[in-house]
């Protein structure tokens, strides 16, 4: 067993784009945000210039919860880039508010991760001012 | 019934240039026009008889070398949707002798890292450590929570197809096997559900095929070979957002991105009143081993959840009811970088058509379906080949 942790190498970063701006400045504050849609309230992930579900532009930035539940995982060990520490492990979090976003887990053992395990966002600042968003495992009974 | 919309239009000409994981000698465009000269060449053609050129680097130095402008000529990606633009393009009178080609060449030097075409640099990927083998784990995950998918059949697609490469004196990996599905568990993991050999290698190469019109192929130097059906699925860019199983298309359950390649299938079906019943040979494309198992399904061999069961049995082996990928595929054969792997589906294919596969050939083969992409990368491609004239 290895304990997943957030990586520390010079891994490739985010550069926003246009509309992902929001969503990273977010991440600086310690938010987790996603589009909410004003016509249909539906959620939409990867940041967009049209509701997913509806097709309406009236999108929002709203804070998430930042809970959810693992929908699918993989644990790597053989890295991307040398600059990624194995194992770790990529998943796939459906958010309370019904949207999907890539992470990675971090804080259990690489062996803990299945299919809907319940986790919540955890804030991890890089080196450059950049903050990623991991998932750590929670406890069910803190709600 | 109206006539087949791609009747007037036939795959005459193929070539392979040589594979290998490094071709030092070579650059992308000069293994690309090496696999264009070779395919005019193989369909007794020579390069002024070429009036329209898809694809970009060696196959537009194969208009300038040769001096065979004004063409017509077209971008679109390789694989299958180039071969159904050629056809079309025939169909609708733009050319009459359409090349194909792509390669990759001296550009997998950095070892320690995943070859560059595999990790793409998106804001919402990159930093998470992604690249296709992740990409395609997280697709594999999800079917086995909910289907009980198991790693034995992930194993016995690999070991088929590695077997299919061992026995290929042209494939990168000729000679490598035998393999038992226990051998592909017994590998490293690479991305969990994935062991290094139930992933694609990566390598170099050239691919080319040449189109003709179906009223001049019979006098050609090879067997026709026709365009019976095919179609594409998409749903978005590749490795830019969750590789979700369930990402939702227009409405249907059962086209969310997870069942790729049911619709395109459908419609190849359609086209030429086939079904999944009469297909001889499955040039299907092998990126991973679970990819396999999820196209059986959604291009209706079994249904949904019932793959993991039917890849077992021997049923897409030598010998099979629905072999798969002959030649060895990404796994064995070859993996050419973003665009020459592309084509070798539909090449395979063309080669078991004609009945000349040194190895692995499926005696008597009259319909081959071949695909390409895969849920992982948020597409899958379709096309039926046939040796009857539609």
């Amino acid at each position: 067993m290895t304990l997943l942790e957030p990586q520390h190498g010079a891994i490739p970063h985010p550069y926003p784009s246009p509309i992902s701006r929001p969503f990273w400045d977010g991440q600086a504050r310690g938010e987790l945000l996603y589009q909410r849609c004003e016509v249909c309230g539906l959620s939409t992930h990867t940041p967009a210039l049209v509701c997913a579900h509806c097709g309406s532009p009236e999108l929002t930035w709203v804070p998430s919860t930042g809970r959810g539940t693992v929908y699918s995982w993989t644990v790597v060990w053989r890295p991307q880039t040398p600059a990624f520490t194995v194992p770790y492990a990529p998943i796939i979090v459906e958010l309370e508010e019904g949207w999907q976003m890539l992470s990675n887990l971090v804080g259990c053992e690489h062996d803990a991760v299945h299919v809907g395990l319940p986790v919540e966002v955890v804030f991890h600042p890089l080196a450059d001012g950049v903050t990623l968003p991991y998932f750590q495992p929670r406890a069910l009974a803190d709600e | 019934m109206t006539s087949h919309p791609l009747r007037d239009a036939a795959i005459v000409g193929v070539c392979n240039s040589r594979q290998a994981r490094l071709l030092e000698e070579d650059n992308s465009e000069t293994i690309a026009l090496r696999a264009a000269l070779g395919a005019v060449a193989d369909a007794g053609l020579t390069p002024r008889d070429i009036d329209g050129v898809i694809g970009t680097g060696g196959a537009t130095d194969f208009i300038y070398q040769n001096r065979i402008g004004p063409v017509w000529r077209s971008m679109s990606g390789a694989g299958i949707p180039a071969v159904l633009e050629a056809a079309s393009a025939i169909a609708a009178g733009f050319a009459t002798t359409v090349l194909i080609a792509a390669g990759t060449a001296g550009a997998y030097t950095e070892r320690a890292a995943t070859a560059p075409w595999t990790r793409p640099s998106h804001e919402f990927v990159a930093a998470f450590g992604m690249f296709t083998a992740a990409e395609f784990a997280l697709v594999a995950r999800r079917h086995m929570e909910v289907y009980g998918t198991t790693t034995e059949s992930l194993a016995t697609v690999a070991a088929t197809i590695r077997n299919n490469g061992h026995v290929n004196p042209e494939a990168v990996y000729h000679g490598r096997g035998p393999f038992t599905p226990q051998d592909i568990l017994d590998s490293r993991m690479i991305a969990d559900p994935f062991h290094l050999l139930d992933c694609a290698m990566t390598s170099e190469g050239g691919c080319a095929l040449v189109l003709a019109r179906a009223e001049v192929a019979g006098d050609l130097a090879n067997p026709p070979v026709f365009v019976l059906g095919g179609s594409t699925d998409h749903y978005g860019p590749a490795y830019k957002n969750p590789p979700s199983f369930d990402l939702p298309g227009r409405g249907d359950p059962r086209l969310v991105n997870g069942w790729a390649g049911r619709a395109a299938a459908q419609r190849s079906f359609a086209m030429c009143g086939l079904g999944p019943a009469d297909v001889d040979v499955c040039e299907f494309y092998d990126p991973f081993s679970f990819e396999i198992i999820r196209q059986f399904e959604a291009f209706g061999f079994c249904a949904e959840g019932e793959g993991g069961e039917f890849v077992l049995g021997g049923t897409i082996g030598e010998g099979g009811r629905y072999p798969v990928t002959t030649d060895g595929g990404l796994m064995s054969f070859s993996h050419a970088g973003a665009q020459a792997q592309m084509l070798q589906r539909p090449l395979r294919a063309v080669q078991q058509l004609r009945g000349e596969c040194p190895t692995r050939q499926v005696e008597g083969a009259e319909v081959a379906m071949c695909s390409g992409g895969g849920a992982g990368a948020l597409f899958t491609d379709v096309m039926i080949l046939g040796t009857e004239r539609p």
